[in-house]
């Protein structure tokens, strides 16, 4: 994009302003070259500013100024999320791994390494992955903070994966200074044929900044079930990037509740044929300091593959929701089917809902089709639901899980499903009756 | 049992009055017939006792057990004991029938310092009940009326009038849409749920189904109106000579 010179002259100013006492991590020759490549990247786009494109409907500031800004942290009474789910745990307090609450990075069919380990070796697969999916995903629309990501990152998981695997990998994220600004930045190799389910819960920091990049191989599985939830004050930016080859696929789902900020961006690569990549988002926000955003990029570069995205989001109390969604079609890539669809349900006049769907399709035999909506409950709905005793609230919470049934469908574990059905109804439960 | 008296009610929004003064007592154990030309008010009338929004009660009163029904949001209405089976049943996308029904019966027998019916108890009540009108498991599973034809529509709604056993059950044109096999199922739900407590206010433009559930009264209404009243009778010189003979006669 075209920036005026006054522009990119603030923008440097303030991205100079954030990088003047960040001194690159250290490491083994490659790592260290991915971390100047992706500096200079920050450098050469300028940390996000509002009139960017993509920034026109979240405020990027709170993200880009120097400190975080404190976030409480926030206790309710609800138990473990799938906790009768058998899964390999990962800890990660404030965004630093806690070694003593993680599991053994022992299962059959993978093996993890932490970066912060990899990053020292001379010799290692992550060379190829490590920002170089993210680096990808600047080419049509600019992710400054994934490239201050890749830049500054020490920790997150490096997971090889070869087999079929059993259980999960649970990544839980806790958070329990006020002011911890974390980075974590996870790669993840799925080999042909291979199968994963990557889980990820918990507030994890005051301001969080976290990047996944996954390669998935031809006729590999890759499963992303992830709970963005609790803490009201936090701030988070995370992004997927994701390349996927000849028949694989690609499931991702996230319920998100509270948060004042929160931008989930995903860029999606179909590049060998016939894959399938889906992409979902359930959201519950409640009140003015409530803000999600959905930013998905998704390029069909291969014949006949399918992608889907399916977000909703629920704001009351003046609550504030954003999706920016994009279908790329390429010349050769016939046959692609692509189905996008975001909506809101907004429970009051003052929630808001700000929608930018995009298709761009140079390719003719294709079926490509996207809908956005806002809307309110519906009244009929709500007095036949009345008319037979169910009392209002109790019917609005009833439509509001209707509401976010299509989304919720995205997930394909039932046991997984069920637990996210369940923080949803302790959250409704927990708004004043 | 239900007391309707001189019942006005305009639209909300627009300066229409649409009820003119309804008279009608309905008493425990009868089954009262309103018929009436397209327009003259009848649905207006059962949404207004079952709480509907976007009306304005300008005068009168209506009651139930001596309990006053309009100050009573539409839930309360329910608890109390009225039913409305809906002209038109609304679709629910998402929430599933079963669900829908546990919580209607649970929410009203909470309501009322009742105990909630277990989901066990619930299921075996309900496909008791399911099976006589013909509704199978997989039409209970489905979300609420979505993809469901006019007459199993009709048929969902008297099993939720089943389910929830109402004092006072009020049918809006459950005949229209109706086949005759689909007809006869029908009219046997509602058949069985006749008892000596229980009152009936059926709402419908044809014989037909009063050859089916068998009126105590007949009443017929036009232009916001009961403009005549009468026995099964009444509704026979409706279906021989339409409402022509009436109307002018009342004129
Ligand atoms: N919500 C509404 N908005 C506008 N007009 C209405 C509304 N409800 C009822 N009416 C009008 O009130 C009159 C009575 O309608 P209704 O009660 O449906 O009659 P019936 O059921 O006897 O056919 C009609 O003229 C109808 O158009
Ligand atoms: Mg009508």
């Amino acid at each position: 994009m075209a920036q005026s010179s006054k522009m990119l002259q603030i923008k440097q100013d303030v991205t100079e302003a954030f990088l003047a006492d960040r001194a690159l991590p250290k490491g083994a020759a490659w790592a260290n070259d991915a971390r100047a490549d992706a500096l200079a990247r920050v450098r050469e786009m300028g940390l996000p500013h509002g009139r960017d494109e993509y920034w026109k409907f979240t405020k990027p500031d709170s993200l880009v100024q120097l400190d975080a800004p404190k976030a409480a942290l926030f206790h309710n009474d609800e138990g473990p999320l799938w906790a009768d789910v058998d899964s390999l745990k990962i800890v990660f307090v404030d965004g630093v791994f806690d070694a003593d609450a993680s599991d053994v990075f022992a299962l059959e069919g993978l093996k993890i390494e932490r970066l912060a380990d990899v990053a020292d070796k001379d010799i290692h697969w992550a060379k190829d992955l490590y920002g170089v999916l993210e680096t990808r995903g600047q080419d049509a629309v600019q992710r400054p903070l994934a490239a201050l990501n890749t830049a500054f990152a020490t920790d997150g998981v490096v997971i090889h994966v070869t087999g079929k695997t059993r259980k999960p990998v649970n990544l839980v994220y806790l958070h329990k200074s006020e002011t911890s600004d974390a980075t974590l930045h996870h790669c993840i190799k799925l080999e042909e044929g291979a199968e994963m389910t990557l889980l990820e819960t918990g507030p994890a920091a005051a301001r969080f900044n976290k990047s996944l990049e996954v390669e998935v191989a031809d006729r590999a599985k890759f499963h992303h079930v992830r709970v963005q939830g609790r803490d009201h004050e936090r701030r988070a930016v995370t992004g997927i990037f994701t390349r996927l080859g000849t028949e694989s696929a690609f499931k991702s789902f996230t319920l998100t509740m509270n948060g004042v900020l929160t931008r989930n961006e995903c860029v999606i690569e179909l590049t060998g044929d016939d894959a399938i990549a889906h992409v979902a988002g359930a959201c519950v926000g409640d009140g003015k300091d409530f803000h999600h955003d959905d930013t998905v990029f998704i390029t069909h570069d291969a014949v006949n593959c399918e992608s889907r995205q399916v977000f909703k989001k629920v704001l009351r109390n003046g609550a504030t929701g954003v999706f920016q969604g994009k279908i790329l079609v390429k010349k050769d890539a016939q046959k692609t089917d692509g189905y996008q669809i975001s909506q809101s349900l907004l429970l009051d006049d003052d929630s808001q809902f700000l929608a930018k769907p995009e298709l761009e399709i140079y390719a003719d035999d294709v079926i490509c089709s996207h809908g956005s909506t806002t809307g309110a409950i519906d009244e009929d709905a709500m007095f036949y639901l009345q008319s037979r005793g169910v009392p209002k609230a109790e019917a609005t919470d009833l439509l509001v899980l209707a509401f976010l049934a299509e989304a919720l469908e995205e997930i394909e574990d039932e046991t997984l499903a069920e637990g996210i059905l369940e923080r949803l109804e302790g959250w409704l439960a927990r708004r004043a009756r | 049992m239900l007391e309707i008296k001189d019942l006005h009610v305009k639209l909300e929004e627009e300066d229409k009055q649409i009820l003119k003064g309804v008279n009608l007592t309905v008493e425990p154990g009868k089954v009262h017939a309103i018929m009436g030309p397209n327009g003259s008010g009848k649905s207006t009338l059962s949404y207004v006792l079952s709480g509907k929004g976007g009306y304005e009660v300008t005068g009168g009163s209506a009651s139930l057990d001596g309990e006053e029904l309009l100050d009573m949001e539409a839930e309360e209405r329910a608890a109390a004991g009225l039913f409305l089976a809906f002209q038109y049943p609304v679709e629910i996308p998402g929430v599933g029938n079963m669900t829908f029904l546990r919580t209607a019966v649970n929410a009203q027998r909470k309501a009322r310092g009742e105990e909630e019916m277990s989901a066990g108890e619930f299921l075996k009540v309900i496909r008791a009940k399911a099976k006589t009108l013909k509704i199978d498991a997989e039409m209970l599973k489905r979300p609420v009326n979505v993809g469901f034809s006019g007459g199993e529509k009709k048929r969902n709604e008297i099993l939720q009038m089943a389910m929830l056993e109402p004092k006072m059950c009020i049918l809006d044109e459950t005949d229209s849409g109706l086949d005759v096999d689909a007809m006869k199922l029908v009219s046997e739900g509602v058949n069985a749920l006749r008892d000596e407590g229980r009152g009936f206010l059926v709402i419908t433009h044809y014989q037909r189904l009063l050859d089916h559930i068998k009126p105590d009264v007949v009443h017929i209404m036009a232009d916001g109106r009961i403009v005549k009243t009468g026995g099964p009778e009444l509704a026979l010189e409706v279906e021989n000579n339409g409402y022509a003979d009436i109307l002018a006669e009342v004129a």
